[in-house]
């Protein structure tokens, strides 16, 4: 009888390796790709916020700390390195789009670029927010792995900046084209180039709702956002703070 | 670079165009480490690969797929960071109006300006526009 493992040595034996949470992070994600694609690929719906959403709660009800968490779930989040990489390939695909308009494309990426990063930190600094606060909202526009990269460079905290990431993409995603409707811009190519500097990736993602030509857009701001925001923040920053 | 192929040339392209992500990337890391600059060293393999892809003058079928296969579910390599966020609720907690405003305003602002500024400097360089 005592030979036989019961539930909680069961348990106690899975919540010590990794393969309980990596292989939970995958389930929870194939969960909120499917309610993303039932509601009709709703940004609202979007399947990061989704599977965050419900491995914090299965996180908290069995009283898991991000530790041990995250010594399953490494395995995935190591991959954002080789995807960074991967990045160049979209970008050179678009590189005819690029030759054909580099200035104009370069200058909003550059006043993009600005108008985000300044004021988000001239916001939250006059609302009372600490510094670290400040530096890891900074980079809230450039795209997960390098956002977090930056972070880490300057002294914020990368998982808040991830989390942010999320955040600032799903809001961009939801409410970017009613913007863009607002201000009259109606350019297939401004309204994907908008939403790429804005929200990165979710942001792209909504950009080929649109349709192919704003997601290029899209999908060529949210490369060039990372390269230049790579480069020219952490010197930005240092200098400011 | 022989050893790379035999007779189970699928698997092998997969795995060759995954290590030259990776050796990107480390090259990418060793550079960050040796040059001390603060940027992040996969963003150096970027442009590493994109210099790469440039002197080549074209993307190699095999990487082509395996780079799709991989940013198709890029946002499920965002979620182990996102979930990080439960570290942090006691600092959401305080500061929420904060960051909750700067993040509303910052979204709108960027978007509204870098729309105009894109829209207006197309028409500038008398682009024909390409309204849907």
């Amino acid at each position: 009888m005592e030979s036989h493992p019961v539930l909680g040595d069961i348990w106690v034996y899975l919540s010590a390796s990794p393969l309980l949470h990596l292989t939970l992070t995958l389930l929870a994600y194939l969960l909120g790709d499917w309610i993303f694609r039932r509601s009709g690929k709703k940004a609202l719906f979007n399947p990061v916020l989704t599977s965050v959403l419900v491995l914090m709660a299965i996180l908290f009800a069995t009283g898991t700390d991000y530790q041990t968490y995250f010594a399953g779930a490494q395995f995935v989040h190591f991959m954002l390195g080789p995807a960074t990489v991967a990045l160049a390939v979209p970008l050179y695909r678009n590189l005819p789009l690029i030759r054909q308009l580099w200035l104009p494309i370069l200058l909003s990426i550059l006043t993009g670029a600005f108008v985000s990063t300044s004021s988000v930190v001239v916001v939250a600094q006059w609302l009372g927010a600490p510094k670290q606060t400040l530096l890891s909202l900074a980079p809230k526009s450039v795209t997960a792995p390098v956002a977090m990269g930056i972070s880490e460079k300057v002294g914020g905290l990368p998982s808040l900046t991830a989390a942010l990431v999320v955040l600032t993409g799903v809001l961009g995603a939801v409410i970017g084209t009613a913007v863009l409707a607002s201000v009259r811009v109606r350019d297939d190519r401004a309204r994907g180039l908008a939403l790429g500097v804005t929200s990165h990736g979710i942001g792209t993602a909504r950009a080929f709702q649109i349709n192919d030509l704003a997601g290029s857009f899209s999908a060529l701001a949210m490369g060039l956002m990372a390269l230049v925001s790579a480069f020219a923040l952490p010197f930005a920053l240092r200098w400011v703070f | 670079m022989a050893f790379f192929f035999d007779d189970k040339g699928q698997v092998l392209m997969i795995l060759k165009f995954i290590t030259l992500l990776l050796l990107c990337q480390l090259a990418g890391e060793v550079f960050v480490l040796w040059s001390g600059l603060p940027v992040p060293g996969p963003v150096v393999g970027m442009a590493l690969l994109f210099a790469g892809l440039t002197l080549r003058g074209g993307i190699p079928a095999g990487l082509g797929r395996v780079v799709d296969g991989l940013l198709s579910h890029l946002s499920l390599l965002f979620v182990p960071a996102g979930v990080g966020l439960m570290r942090h609720l006691s600092m959401l907690r305080d500061e929420w109006l904060a960051i909750s405003l700067s993040l509303v305003l910052s979204a709108v602002l960027t978007i509204a300006v870098t729309g105009l500024v894109m829209s207006l400097l197309i028409r500038w360089t008398a682009g024909p526009s390409q309204e849907g």
